[in-house]
């Protein structure tokens, strides 16, 4: 049994990475992150982290310099969200690429403009496909506790890519809960051995081009740029396989079981679903439970990792229900509704039977998602097993 | 950074498809893409080192009475024939032989 503590998302994550044992940090603060990026900064000045932190003038130089340390063999640690993100978007595209197992928690907030500097997973969804693997966490114990499962993920032979830990601005950054500090032996003895970047290592004993131009007409430029895509897809579906086993390790363990891909919350003798993603879920489980009492067979679908997209645990929790009410928390402006639900309709083309799928938005710039927002969430998708399925996304906070 | 302990490097265990690392380094001078190459008239050239200040791959030598460029490494711009103050480089299209 480790410590209790009680602690906000961001703290959590700090502590999470204190666990990990990181070679190198950097961070450069943006609201909702802030506090985590002072967090890390005490840690290390306090000799609970005992890693380098470097202070860097902006976030493309922090995930730079981090670029540098993992090529030379370290465990790397940062954070960002919203316009931070946005300015690392360079070295966060070859980031995947290149194979490197870093860590970087998003703290998710909504998309500028207009002027926010408040939740939304805006900044996250937006970077959906840059190879990076994406995993959305419900509480503050599961940032924690995610945070360092993620190194286990990233560092794994089988998948070496990026692991985004996402959490929700305001609601999970800044929201108290009870968090148990697990004891540090014994996460050393999850982690086991450190060997990071077994692949590179730069050194200067065996020279090497990295990233070296790959392509061009003619030549073994482009199948060579090919076999490296298909080697990145490989290692996507190679994590599905490994966040499961990480998080079952974990459990066992630790006595915490997280569902790794898709969590399925009172689905079995289910009529219809509701999906979350983040810490909506919480929210979104109590009106589950409240309609259960009033006798609807409503169930919850929760999807932790959103990339690699969790074809087979998403398809088997649809193939269990008639009707599905998918709530994000941003916007495909392409499709007129929400990047979870536009993925989950891809899912749904692999079921044998159609099934009506309704869109809703809710918690853009901050706004709360409440079980009254759930309520309704519940009310329009039961409607649909009788025909009524709205034309189009319904915007759950359009009249708070 | 504290040291890292680093175990020999073995290329075998890394699968081919993993990310662009080239271990193995070949050899390719910017002089290999040339399309045209400076060529001096040794009887205007004053030696007054206009070109030799300007070429952005500094390849360009001094000789006893001229400058010339080094063609393993001119890439075949053109910015000295266009820079010379007495127009004595002139760019000649290269044919393969």
């Amino acid at each position: 049994m480790g410590k209790i503590l009680v602690c906000d998302g961001n703290e959590a994550a700090a502590w999470g990475v204190a666990r990990s044992k990181p070679d190198m940090v950097a961070v450069f603060p943006i609201t909702p992150q802030s506090s985590l990026a002072e967090y890390i900064s005490q840690f290390v000045a306090d000799g609970v982290i005992k890693a380098d932190l470097m202070d860097v003038e902006g976030e493309h130089s922090v995930l730079s310099v981090l670029q540098g340390a993992c090529l030379a063999g370290a465990r790397t640690y940062t954070a960002s969200c919203g316009q931070g993100l946005a300015f690392m978007f360079e070295p966060y595209f070859r980031s995947a690429p290149l194979r490197l197992p870093l860590v970087m928690s998003i703290v998710t907030r909504d998309g500028i403009t207009p002027q926010s500097v408040w939740g939304g997973q805006q900044d996250a969804m937006t970077v959906r496909e840059t190879g990076w693997i994406h995993m959305y966490c419900e509480t503050c114990q599961e940032i924690l506790d995610t945070v360092i499962m993620a190194y286990r993920i990233a560092e794994n032979r089988d998948v070496m890519l990026p692991v985004n830990v996402n959490h929700d601005g305001n609601y999970l950054s800044y929201g108290v809960e009870k968090v148990e500090l697990p004891e540090e032996e014994e996460v050393d003895a999850f982690m086991g051995e450190k060997n990071t970047n077994w692949h590179v290592a730069l050194d200067p004993d065996r020279p090497m081009g990295v990233d070296p131009l790959t392509g061009g007409a003619g030549g073994v430029g482009p199948s060579l740029f090919v076999s490296y895509r298909k080697g990145h897809c490989k290692g996507m579906q190679n994590a599905l396989r490994v966040i499961t086993e990480v998080h079952e390790e974990w459990g066992e363990r630790f006595g915490r079981y997280y569902a790794p891909l898709v969590e399925e919350y009172r689905l079995d003798d289910a009529d219809y679903a509701i999906v979350t993603i983040g810490s909506m879920s919480g929210a979104g489980k109590d009106a589950v439970d409240a309609a259960r009492e009033e006798g609807e067979k409503v169930g919850l679908i929760k999807i932790k990792t959103f990339r690699p997209f969790p074809l087979q645990a998403l398809r088997d929790a649809l193939a269990k229900v008639k009707a599905v009410g998918v709530v994000d928390r941003s916007v495909s402006f392409a499709w007129n509704s929400g990047p979870v639900y536009q993925e989950l309709l891809s899912a749904l083309y692999f079921l044998d039977n159609r099934i009506p799928a309704v869109s809703f938005i809710g918690g853009l710039a901050g706004a709360d998602i409440t079980i009254d927002h759930f309520k309704r969430v519940i009310d329009t998708t039961a409607r649909t097993l009788q025909g009524e399925v709205p034309s189009e996304c319904i915007w759950l906070n359009e009249n708070d | 950074m504290r040291q890292q302990a680093r175990k020999p490097f073995d290329k075998s265990k890394i699968p081919q498809d993993l990310c662009p690392i080239a271990t193995e380094l070949s050899e390719l001078k910017t002089g290999d893409w040339r399309a045209e190459r400076p060529v001096v008239d040794r009887d205007k050239c004053v030696k007054c080192a206009t070109c030799w200040l300007y070429c952005p791959t500094q390849c360009v030598e001094e000789k006893p009475t001229w400058f010339e460029a080094g063609l393993e490494i001119c890439k075949g711009c053109g910015v000295c024939a266009q820079e010379c103050p007495h127009q004595a480089i002139a760019m000649v299209e290269e044919v393969e032989e």
